[in-house]
């Protein structure tokens, strides 16, 4: 197993920049999610941390060594393709030997293998069949058999669960990081999906339009996100954003929304007056008649335990968490207050988020 | 009434539309395999028989057109006839009959050879080269990929008999008319345009997955080439192999044109087998008999392969 540092990755195919200075690291063992919206670069940062696309430039460093221009076959990665990529004209064994067989080991250490990896992977009943009558799930565990059964320095992997159903997925999510944490393999996971990478990650990097927007826990990136892309497309529902005018002095504990004064974790930096964005989770919104915000209920969207309340204010619609117990009536005015402590404010003409109490104690890099 | 009655699924032919549809392939069978069942009737038929008129269903069979085929034959007076020993085999017996003895073998086995090398040859060459390039098209961003395929295809948009004059020129300057190899080069250099548009086709089809995978296994391009794409592709390297075979093996205007001893192919020595006054037809037709069954073989072996792959593509996996 290896770290994997990236370098100021960058890739153009002809004018289109695909991947901007990408840099991160993958610590040995750690299981890092490259999230994103499709055409953010993740898939082609993969690619080319497995050797199947070169960077215009920047380098790629696995174990320390420099492999960013090395043949795929050269690197020891594994790497699990979102089609599955099984040979149709081979059955399960000779599916998952395969890549032992291209490195030249024999027959019988290569059956010795294949079958602790069908048994660690639970499909050895299935080690004799043709791929082609597989189902999803167990086609996604012969693709994986074929990447563990190598013992390679890492496993990259291209939206493997993408192609399965969602109950199938649910299951796979779990076998998946289970898997991990028995070998404790480096893993790079590419997702757009955010529950996969929230529910599998050590951490996630998010990507879009090819930059790195923040690389964090799962909670790091939830609860503090480092910018206005981040906060947006982490959550479901997203992030309420209510933009306003403002200076920041560094230690101050409010902004100033509207005629009322917010209280805000204590800001770590000075923003002269400009266009700023507070942001505020779902669940962070509380319903009180003394709110500093006022609005009309729009509408409400039952989820079980919870229900999500749409309330149109002078800010737009912000949406709020509350338990379902609550009812209510569509025309309501009610009146909305944020918790302090958790509110992000973003700079909004570049959207970073300013530092302030909020980011103390958060692991970083 | 009772169809109207009962449930139908749109998708599903019914069954009036199945015998319709069912009897419109057989009567298009029966007319394009006339003219086939002709030929073959005719190749065992006696010279009267097959210029009879009315034309001749029933009729004796007889294997004179064959011996015809495979054999020059020389007059002679019944008395020097009476002269010689017993008959050399059936076709001299035949030959006798007519005041004919045999003088020895014709040209067609060697004409035959030369078709089947030159089709065969070419076809080899055709679809592997047509492979790789296609393999190149489909996989690597190459310098003006659109304008050269363009380009390639554009090679079979004029008769191949409007270059046959400078070809020939060409041919007798470098010294390759009425060679095998000369008409392997020509034929090929005519299909592997088919062959790379054909294998494109298919090769864009098979994910490009497979061989990324097998690369990070361990495999060079090249390995990955042989040993996952090429067993995916068979279905449309068979498709194409038949139908660079077909063209070759059919082909008339160069053949006459550019070859009349050494590399002539069957296609123009058939019509030109000339019997005792006049054109031997069941000779004639004994020849076109012959030259199908390589087609013919060949085809029924790829049969699996060639259904597939002509409906290839045209559904979604």
């Amino acid at each position: 197993m290896a770290q994997i540092r990236v370098e100021a990755l960058d890739k153009s195919f002809g004018a289109f920049h695909a991947v901007k200075a990408a840099s991160f690291t993958v610590e040995d063992g750690q299981f890092l999610c490259l999230l994103g919206p499709s055409g953010c670069g993740k898939t082609t940062t993969l690619r080319m941390i497995a050797g199947l696309e070169l960077p215009t430039s920047g380098t790629i460093r696995l174990d320390g060594e420099d492999v960013t221009m090395n043949r795929a076959s050269a690197r020891d990665i594994a790497f699990v393709f979102q089609l599955f990529a099984l040979y149709p004209h081979m059955n399960v064994r000779r599916n998952i030997g395969f890549p032992l067989k291209c490195e030249g080991i024999g027959a019988a250490e290569r059956d010795r293998r294949v079958v602790e990896a069908a048994r660690i992977l639970r499909i050895s009943h299935l080690l004799d069949r043709s791929v082609a009558g597989l189902a999803g799930g167990d086609r996604q565990r012969v693709a994986l058999g074929r990447a563990i059964v190598r013992k390679p320095k890492c496993f990259l992997m291209d939206e493997p669960l993408g192609a399965l159903d969602t109950e199938m997925r649910e299951a796979m999510i779990h076998e998946l990081r289970a898997l991990h944490d028995r070998l404790g393999a480096t893993t790079v996971y590419v997702t757009h999906d955010q529950l996969e990478a929230m529910a599998m990650a050590d951490r996630i990097a998010v990507m879009n339009n090819g930059v790195v927007e923040q690389v964090a826990s799962p909670r790091d990136i939830y609860d503090r996100p480092a910018s206005l892309f981040v906060a947006d497309f982490i959550g479901s529902p997203p992030m309420n954003f209510l933009p306003f005018r403002g200076g920041l002095q560094t230690g101050a504990e409010a902004i100033r929304l509207g005629e009322r004064d917010v209280a805000i974790p204590a800001a770590r930096e000075a923003m002269t007056d400009s266009e700023l964005v507070l942001g505020v989770r779902p669940e962070h919104v509380r319903f009180t008649d003394r709110g500093m915000v006022r609005g009309e209920v729009y509408g409400t969207e039952y989820l079980g335990t919870t229900q999500i309340v749409t309330v149109t204010t002078h800010y737009g619609a912000l949406k709020a968490r509350s338990p379902s117990s609550r009812s209510f009536r569509t025309g309501e005015i009610v009146g909305l207050d944020f918790r302090p402590d958790t509110l992000s404010i973003f700079d909004k003409a570049s959207g970073r988020a300013i530092r302030t109490a909020l980011h103390e104690g958060a692991a970083h890099g | 009434m009772t169809s109207a009655t009962t449930a139908h699924s749109v998708v599903e032919p019914s069954a009036t539309t199945r015998r319709f549809a069912g009897s419109l392939v057989v009567l298009y069978a029966i007319i394009t395999m006339i003219p086939l069942v002709w030929i073959m009737l005719t190749a065992f038929k006696s010279p009267d028989d097959a210029i009879s008129y009315p034309p001749k269903v029933m009729f004796k069979p007889s294997l004179e057109g064959f011996c015809n085929l495979f054999t020059t034959r020389s007059r002679q007076t019944p008395e020097f006839i009476r002269s010689l020993g017993p008959p050399q085999g059936l076709c001299d017996s035949i030959a006798r009959e007519r005041n004919m003895v045999v003088a020895g073998p014709s040209n067609y086995v060697p004409r035959f050879v030369n078709s089947l090398i030159i089709a065969f040859g070419s076809t080899v060459l055709a679809v592997a080269l047509g492979t790789l390039s296609a393999y190149g098209f489909s996989r690597f961003r190459v310098p003006l990929k659109d304008d050269l395929l363009f380009f390639i295809l554009s090679t079979r948009m004029m008769p191949p008999i409007a270059v046959a004059i400078p070809i020939y020129l060409m041919y007798r300057t470098i010294g390759l008319s009425d060679t095998r190899l000369g008409m392997i080069l020509l034929y090929t250099s005519v299909n592997v345009s088919l062959a790379v548009w054909l294998l494109k086709g298919f090769i864009d089809e098979i994910p490009r997955e497979y061989e990324e995978a097998a690369m990070i296994d361990g495999y060079t391009r090249f390995q990955a080439f042989v040993k996952v794409v090429l067993p995916q592709a068979t279905t449309g390297i068979a498709a194409t192999a038949i139908f660079c075979l077909i063209f070759a093996w059919n082909e008339y205007a160069f053949a006459v044109l550019l070859t009349s001893g050494n590399a002539q192919t069957a296609p123009p020595f058939i019509p030109i087998i000339i019997g005792e006054g006049g054109q031997d037809w069941p000779a004639v037709a004994a020849g076109t008999t012959l030259f199908l069954v390589p087609i013919v073989v060949f085809t029924v072996l790829l049969r699996k392969h060639l259904l597939r792959g002509i409906t290839f593509g045209a559904v979604r996996k």
